[in-house]
């Protein structure tokens, strides 16, 4: 996926001039026709998170699109107050490209770690936040970052992902996308959980229980209308995120479920990664395993929630 | 300050005659057109002396000067610190330290980009340079050798709690910068003569960004300002701290 994002990068540049290109010690070669055929828009620069906002949001109140890419950890935390001031406050098209959102790293260790990204940044006015679930997805979201106003953070997660989305109906940054109907259960995803939750609702029909999907590859806008309209019927709402419970999907997803006043009850679980520093190190797909991001316990999940 | 009754007063004091200079006679811009492309770049990263800043833009009708009477009040445009998309003539928003000089290093590297002829020209404090992105910032400039880009060094070794050889020491300052890749200057920041020849001196190197220490005194000409280190932010001012300084302003 990291590639099929960079491979936009360069495809953007190629018919946009003001686009530009920054990488903090990438690895070689990353981005090698982007750095031969438009070096005066490729910058490969030091570990300098902090600066290299500020310097982007330099260029991009000059009229450049700078895309900065480093790794998903040091370009939110390790430089949050120039994210939230160089970039939300001046409110500047900056692209944040961010390797290994989640546990992708994992044998590197919480130090590497991304799983609390999307709240920190949910928090912050101005900030557009896009998670796709797979490589089209992510070519499709990043045609869109070209004209799109004000800053964005975009999560890339670690490559070879199935391909799990459409091309119809087109990408649009703040849309969320209704996968599979159903009126029992609703499963709202981001990023890569999309797979989990579709199998998962493949499963539960075995069982009798019809279970909607919607994908939401924008956290923030939030597409509070197609959420709303989904989450009408389902008695049961799970959301599942590769992030901390606290403050991402799942919670923004109840901030809007709570606050619609549905008259029916409805049930809600958040599925995600604890309060806590993963302890393992292993594979991402081991911590996932580790911390129940799977289709079976969105299968048993949404099973106990209805049985109540 | 009569209006707001707050701010970092002795800290607007110290670049006064840095800013005087570079508005009066250094700088290229339209007042009347503060986003003209080809204008010279100014960005205050001690966004805490703002009140200076105020003064000369209002003076030199970036916006009316009955805008400074609304400062820090619900309905005005000059808060504590400035912000770009209130203030006409304000390039960035300052107040945070260490962010003025990488989003100048921005604006620089678009100008060397599009062959523009615009100079870029950042105002740091001297606390604000304990601040490491400042350093990766110096880095960043020397590399691509910016010697459009200046960086004005308001060094009037006070800060918050007490000096900056107590709280921080910078020496060797002057060392620092040279090390880090700029070519270096130093003036009495009070001396409009010594600003105006360094100043017109500029690039100080052709390959490499400029860099002009002004020693100078915090609450420069009020000696209440100049003594009492309580001063440095006041976040109510009241009738008898106004008396003593326009007292203060008269005297010198």
């Amino acid at each position: 996926m990291r590639k099929a994002c960079l491979d936009m990068v360069y495809q953007l540049a190629k018919k946009d001039p003001r686009v530009f290109f920054i990488g903090s010690d990438l690895g070689a070669g990353t981005l090698a026709n982007f750095k031969s055929e438009m070096p005066d828009r490729f910058f490969m620069e030091g570990v300098s998170e902090a600066n290299l906002i500020g310097v982007a949001a330099g260029l991009a109140l000059e009229g450049k699109i700078p895309y900065f890419n480093t790794i998903g950890t040091f370009i939110t935390r390790r430089c949050f107050d120039q994210i939230a001031i160089d970039l939300c406050l001046h409110n500047v098209k900056v692209r944040l490209l961010s390797s290994g959102g989640g546990m992708v790293y994992a044998p590197l260790g919480p130090t590497h770690l991304a799983i609390e990204d999307l709240s920190i940044l949910r928090a912050l006015p101005n900030m557009t936040i896009i998670a796709p679930a797979d490589a089209e997805e992510m070519k499709r979201a990043m045609l869109e970052t070209l004209d799109y106003p004000g800053p964005i953070y975009v999560r890339i997660a670690k490559g070879n992902d199935p391909i799990v989305t459409r091309p119809e109906p087109p990408f649009q940054i703040g849309k969320a996308y209704l996968m599979r109907q159903g009126t029992d259960a609703l499963l709202v995803t981001t990023g890569i959980t999309l797979k989990r939750a579709l199998d998962a609702a493949s499963e539960l029909q075995h069982s009798g229980v019809e279970a909607a999907i919607v994908h939401v590859p924008t956290l923030k806008p939030l597409d509070r209308e197609t959420l709303i309209e989904a989450a009408r019927a389902p008695r049961a709402i799970v959301t599942i995120e590769e992030h901390t419970i606290l403050g991402g999907l799942g919670s923004a997803i109840a901030e809007v479920v709570l606050e619609a006043g549905f008259s029916s009850p409805k049930r809600f679980k958040r599925i995600g990664i604890p309060d806590a520093f993963p302890d393992k190190y292993g594979s991402q797909e081991s911590l996932m395993e580790r911390y129940s991001i799977t289709s079976r316990e969105i299968v048993s999940t949404v099973l106990r929630l209805l049985q109540n | 300050v009569e209006a707001g009754r707050r701010g970092h007063i002795p800290s607007a004091f110290s670049p006064l005659e840095i800013l005087r200079i570079l508005y009066d006679e250094v700088l290229r811009y339209d007042a009347k057109n503060p986003r003209w492309k080809d204008r010279d770049r100014c960005i205050l990263s001690k966004g805490h002396g703002c009140l200076a800043l105020y003064v000369l833009l209002a003076e030199k009708g970036f916006f009316p000067p009955s805008e400074l009477l609304k400062y820090c009040k619900s309905d005005g445009i000059l808060g504590g610190h400035p912000e770009r998309s209130k203030v006409p003539g304000v390039e960035a928003s300052t107040g945070s330290l260490g962010h003025g000089l990488s989003i100048g290093i921005g604006m620089a590297l678009s100008a060397r980009h599009d062959k523009a002829d615009y100079r870029t020209f950042v105002v740091l404090g001297d606390g604000e340079q304990n601040e490491g992105s400042v350093w990766e910032a110096a880095m960043l400039a020397s590399k691509y050798r910016l010697s459009r880009l200046t960086v004005i060094t308001d060094y009037n070794k006070r800060m918050t709690y007490d000096s900056t050889y107590v709280v921080q020491d910078l020496e060797p300052l002057e060392a620092k910068w040279s090390s880090f890749g700029f070519e270096v200057r130093e003036v009495d920041g009070h001396d409009l003569g010594e600003l105006r020849e360094a100043f017109r001196q500029l690039p100080f190197h052709p390959e490499k960004p400029s860099q002009l220490i002004c020693h100078t005194v915090k609450g420069k000409g009020i000696p209440l300002l100049e003594s009492d280190p309580a001063w440095h932010h006041k976040p109510k001012i009241s009738d008898e701290d106004l008396r003593l300084l326009v007292e203060g302003l008269e005297g010198s």
